[in-house]
């Protein structure tokens, strides 16, 4: 059957090498640090994060305490080092409800149409109109600070953000002929969301989940800051930059300083990763 | 000439497709200015079962909305389609009736470069159409897409392949085996050489009048190139503005073409000595 001609059709498929974008790994690598060490708290934290010592507050860098003490004596290094388990767990949890829920969603609109679709877009819209922090903060008022009033608000905030990213691809892809290959090959609706249209908007979909964290990370930080989420003497880096303030003017702003550091040094982990996601899904995308 | 007694694949009666363009409602909700297109204008045609048609005509003039009928992808505005015997309803299709006319209708789509999952290997995209259509265990299956693989021309290696290691023919071969995979009674091809340069262009003709003397498919042969047309069919329906203008014998349409559109389709093919003002009142020479 095959003729001469076609034996040049025939070659072997052609495997490419993945590129490997060092800034993807670099960012990933941090963040995995920062999971680890999230992780291994109580055993690598030098002193309790909670223990207070009058006698040795405002402290600066020494050997004993190596990035000092806050103003109620407290070891900086081992607040950050607890404090990244709530700064690191919140944005995910928001992050895990937001992209589960924008995923659901957009699909469904995309697949579904019609009223279902233009219903879905509404009430994304209208959620549009409030900021994340304001949600936040309604949140609180209404059920009382602690960490989950706000991460319900942000989940929610962050859902239509998701949404219409996810939908808008969703529909490009829905409209391709591989999808309607698979309908006419009587593969069932659900298989064809989950199967096919999933993995191929999944990129987008790590790409918005990593920006997205970066951006919910800061504002839950500013949330903690306001004295809104966790309430102290818990640790983490939105309270701690709070706390920490009543010494800047003293002249000890070590506290705060380092705190901020970290939170900047992780979103911009974030949106790095977010970024390079983004450009490599372009290039594949070609 | 078809044998009288040769039973249908697919029957299709008077089918009129109309669709509605509708101008973005305003805010306000007002009224829409509504304006329709007929794209298919009462077209019947038959197939008999192991035989080809060939729908032409130039763009627009309704032939791939016929293919997405047929197959199920847009619903018709009134007319009839049977396959196998079996009148098509439009009203709730469920998965399983889906699955059903899965069997009887496959489709072979234009772009091969956007027809396959880019996130599916070959052996994955085939396995997925055996596992729903057949009962057939691990072992089985391997074998049959092992088949499936050199019956339309590529070897056991490319199952491990993504589409986006294969060229443009190779990854037609593989729509051709997916739709081959449900066993199809009919397989409609939508213009599924037109994007292939000219000599994968013949070596996919081939194969499809190969396939078609190894397991007696129907074809439905949707093109806008009447060589590639006396290739591969026996009947020939000519459409234009939706409508049937001339159908006949592949030949006889051909060489003798009766209505006035039909010779200036074929007036259009490029050949040696052809000159594109040589008909004043074609519209066909701007293609």
């Amino acid at each position: 059957m095959a003729t001469a001609a076609a034996i040049a059709e025939i070659a072997a498929p052609v495997r490419r090498r993945r590129h490997i974008d060092p800034v993807i790994v670099g960012a990933s690598v941090l963040i995995g640090a920062l999971v680890v060490v999230a992780l291994l708290a109580p055993w690598i934290s030098p002193y309790d994060p909670n223990s207070a010592n009058i006698l040795a507050t405002n402290q600066g860098v020494s050997a004993a305490h190596w990035l000092g003490t806050d103003p109620s004596g407290r070891d900086v290094l081992s607040r950050l080092i607890w404090g990244a388990r709530l700064s690191l767990l919140g944005p995910a949890l928001i992050i895990l409800i937001a992209t589960t829920l924008g995923t659901v969603l957009a699909i469904a609109s995309a697949w579904i149409g019609g009223l279902f679709d233009q219903v879905v877009s509404r009430v994304m819209d209208i959620l549009f109109a409030f900021p994340g922090l304001v949600l936040a903060m309604v949140a609180v008022a209404m059920f009382g600070s602690g960490p989950i009033a706000p991460v319900v608000a942000l989940s929610i905030a962050y859902t239509p953000y998701i949404t219409r990213i996810l939908r808008s691809a969703s529909l490009r892809e829905r409209n391709l002929p591989y999808i309607s290959a698979c309908y006419v090959g009587g593969v069932p609706a659900r298989s064809i969301c989950s199967r096919h249209l999933l993995p191929n908007i999944f990129p987008l979909l790590l790409t918005q989940a990593a920006l997205s964290f970066g951006s919910a990370l800061v504002t839950l930080a500013a949330v903690s800051y306001l004295g809104l989420g966790v309430q102290p003497p818990t640790a983490t880096w939105g309270l701690m930059v709070a706390t920490g303030q009543t010494a800047i003017l003293a002249g000890h702003p070590g506290a705060s300083i380092a705190s901020g550091i970290l939170i900047i040094v992780t979103v911009v982990a974030f949106n790095l990763l977010g970024d390079r996601l983004a450009n490599r899904h372009a290039v594949q995308g070609l | 000439m078809p044998e009288p007694a040769a039973p249908l694949a697919v029957e299709v009666r008077d089918l009129v497709k109309v669709f509605r363009l509708r101008r973005s409602p305003g805010i306000g909700g007002g009224r829409s200015a509504a304006k329709t297109i007929v794209a298919v204008d009462r077209v019947s045609f038959s197939v008999a079962q192991g035989r080809s048609l060939a729908v032409v005509g130039e763009s627009g003039s309704g032939k791939t909305t016929l293919a997405r009928m047929a197959v199920g992808l847009e619903r018709p505005t009134a007319g009839q389609i049977a396959v196998g015997g079996r009148e098509r309803r439009w009203k709730h299709v469920g998965s399983r009736e889906r699955r059903r006319r899965a069997r009887e209708v496959q489709i072979v789509f234009q772009d091969p470069y956007s027809s396959l999952d880019p996130r599916q290997t070959v052996g994955r995209c085939l396995d997925e159409m055996l596992r729903l259509h057949f009962d057939m265990d691990h072992a089985r299956r391997t074998e049959r897409i092992a088949a499936l693989l050199e019956q339309v021309g590529l070897d056991e290696r490319h199952a491990a392949a993504y589409p986006r290691a294969l060229s443009g023919g190779q990854r037609q071969r593989v729509a051709i085996a997916r739709a081959l995979a449900c066993e199809p009674r009919v397989l409609i091809c939508d213009e599924a050489v037109a994007s292939l340069d000219v000599s994968i262009q013949a070596q996919v003709l081939n194969l499809l009048s190969d396939i078609r003397e190894e397991t007696a498919v129907s074809y439905l042969f949707i093109s806008h190139d009447l060589a590639v047309v006396r290739q591969v069919s026996d009947e020939i329906l000519v459409m234009k503005d939706g409508r049937v203008v001339e159908r006949g014998q592949t030949d006889r349409v051909l060489d003798d073409p009766a209505d006035p559109y039909t010779q200036r389709l074929l007036a259009a093919i490029p050949r040696p000595g052809w000159h594109p003002v040589a008909d004043p009142e074609s519209d066909l020479v701007t293609s």
